[in-house]
């Protein structure tokens, strides 16, 4: 299925979790939240989550900033 | 003695905070960061790069010694700005935000009434709500009366490093709240901060002033050095001043 991350489409495969897109996409925990339709996810909740056709995720992490 | 700054359930005890932006490196930041003696020091929130490359930047603050203030910064909308900060609390988990919403990009000058209303948004959400504002007294108080924990007028626009261009408004700003206030944007070298300091503010909050200077290191040592001496001489109390000379040595026993 068809999802957008970061503002990307991307593809992938159908019922996956939250937990599951950030170990495909190597990314670490620490420090990071994600968004699912414009809601933020918990960690606690990443595993359970899963993702639907269509759904845009945001995953942030910090930056340099003032 | 202790001259403990207060904010919300957060004690500091330096009155320098310093942003992390615009350095050369990652290393150059962790040295500016040790120079400056800063304890609190904001960050901004950005989309990660899924290709995995790049290094976090919370790989080079340690954040046993350092108190990250995520901030809302390029948020030009009540809603993005709130969705930044929710990010920001999931990711660092703290409920500490440096919330802008800007208005123009021109001048980086806050949008006042989406502030206003996003700040009783967050304060209601449990966050500790730190506003960068403009130097406008009735401002301040209202971002005071939705529960703000501080308030954070600039001193002049973000970067432009001219000053604190009216230190009346903040005297007025002194007078008007009784949350901290943090001069934050604007300060371009250290007797700016010094000013800042003076006047009796509770802190000031730079980033380009550091990170822009051409030995960031060392301006961050003088940052660290003005704030304290600006500090020290507020709590000591100047002078008045006066037209007229008046002689420092006895008048008495002259030969």
């Amino acid at each position: 299925m068809q999802i957008k991350i970061n503002g990307d489409k991307r593809q992938v495969r159908d019922r996956i979790s939250i937990s599951e897109l950030l170990e495909e996409l190597n990314i670490e925990r620490q420090g990071i939240a994600v968004e699912q339709n414009k809601v933020v996810i918990p960690k606690s909740e990443h595993n359970e989550k899963i993702i639907s056709e269509g759904d845009v995720i945001e995953i942030i992490q910090m930056v340099g900033g003032g | 003695m202790s001259d403990i700054l207060k904010i919300g359930d957060f004690e500091f005890s330096s009155r320098l905070m310093v942003g992390t932006g615009k350095y050369a490196s990652n290393a150059e930041t962790e040295a500016a960061l040790e120079a400056s003696g800063a304890e609190v020091v904001t960050v901004a929130v950005r989309r990660i790069n899924i290709s995995g490359e790049g290094e976090s930047l919370l790989d080079h603050i340690d954040t046993k010694k350092y108190k990250l203030l995520p901030n809302t910064a390029a948020c030009f909308t009540e809603e993005e700005a709130l969705r930044t900060a929710r990010l920001a609390r999931e990711a660092l988990d703290t409920p500490l935000v440096k919330l802008e919403v800007i208005g123009d990009e021109k001048t980086l000058f806050p949008d006042n009434e989406a502030t206003l209303s996003a700040a009783k948004i967050l304060v209601k959400e449990g966050f500790t709500v730190l506003p960068y504002t403009t130097d406008d007294p009735i401002m301040a108080k209202k971002l005071e009366d939705v529960g703000c924990a501080a308030v954070m007028p600039l001193a002049a626009p973000i970067g432009s490093g001219l000053g604190i261009r009216n230190p009346y408004n903040i005297r007025i700003i002194l007078e008007t709240v009784k949350i901290p206030v943090i001069v934050d944007a604007g300060v371009g070298t250290a007797s700016d901060a010094a000013i800042a300091m003076e006047l009796g503010c509770d802190g000031v909050l730079m980033n380009t002033g550091i990170a822009g200077a051409k030995e960031p290191v060392k301006m961050a040592r003088a940052m660290k050095l003005a704030v304290l001496a600006g500090r020290l001489a507020f709590e000591a109390g100047r002078i008045e001043k006066k037209l007229y000379a008046t002689a420092s040595s006895p008048l008495s026993g002259l030969i």
